[in-house]
């Protein structure tokens, strides 16, 4: 997964998620992040994959285990 | 091969941004294109002018893809090389299609021109992802950055104001009003204040 490097570690593309996913829409959330809609929301998918964010309702949060990647 | 009008064929694909898929770029439009390989001369100068035009597709709300048969780090590397070499970053994704699946959906692939690698295929898409435009050019042919443009003005402008543009129209130029259904309303547009040729070619200004 491309967020996710080899070593388990993430790219600087899903920190910049990662942090901005404080119970906020995608929209939020690239405003915030200052990235393209598009990317959060692949970002989004992948790192909710593998763990790094859920989901509650239509807005975004960083997990714990996601917290420990920032 | 998908048609105009037709709902874009969903994907999903490893590109130099990550896996995306097509509904990834809900709400904008987008313009997808191919091109035939990477580090090769004409498709170089045709992502350095995308790239160099890439403020004026999103003052459109319009993003760019590209895609080519190459994978992910052939693109990686392309894009820093024409960086290094040229000062210009490539700031959109590119498609790594190694297995075609994208280009096959999309009639990217021109046998006549290539067996092997994607032509100069362009697809602009809605913000509801219908196929609005469709441009074909041959591997030897550069496209036309400020055509593209002009046409998802032409398209905006159609949608917004319910009319259609004439032959090289530009953005701020006069467009066509639609013809009339009937002979009623063929007689009084005469009177409507148009710049009319006939009943059936008329003009008019429109104010954005």
């Amino acid at each position: 997964m491309p967020c996710i490097l080899p070593d388990g570690n993430v790219t600087e593309t899903a920190k910049k998620v990662l942090w901005a996913a404080k119970e906020k829409t995608v929209e939020e959330i690239a405003k915030e992040a200052g990235l393209p809609l598009f990317r959060i929301r692949g970002s989004i998918r992948e790192l909710s994959k593998a763990g790094f964010v859920e989901q509650k309702g239509d807005k975004y949060l960083t997990t714990e285990e996601g917290k420990t990647k920032l | 091969m998908p048609l105009l009008g037709d709902k874009a064929p969903d994907f999903e694909a490893q590109t130099s941004q990550g896996t995306l898929r097509l509904e990834d770029f809900r709400g904008s439009w987008l313009v997808l294109f191919s091109h035939p390989a990477d580090f090769t001369p004409v498709c170089t100068t045709e992502f350095m002018a995308f790239s160099e035009l890439y403020d004026e597709f999103k003052k459109r709300n319009c993003e760019l893809l590209g895609l080519s048969v190459d994978s992910v780090s052939s693109h990686i590397a392309w894009a820093r090389n024409i960086e290094a070499k040229t000062g210009v970053k490539i700031p959109f994704p590119i498609i790594a299609d190694g297995n075609k699946e994208v280009a096959k959906k999309y009639g990217m692939l021109h046998p006549g021109q290539s067996t092997t690698e994607t032509v100069r295929a362009t697809f602009l898409i809605d913000s509801e992802g219908i196929l609005r435009l469709i441009l074909y050019y041959p591997l030897t042919t550069g496209r036309n950055m400020q055509e593209i443009l002009r046409c998802i003005d032409a398209l905006q402008t159609s949608d917004k104001h319910k009319v259609a543009t004439p032959a090289n129209w530009n953005k701020g130029d006069k467009v066509v009003v639609p013809a009339p259904i009937d002979q009623e309303s063929a007689e009084s547009r005469l009177n409507e204040g148009y710049e009319c040729v006939d009943w059936y070619l008329c003009k008019k200004e429109i104010k954005e």
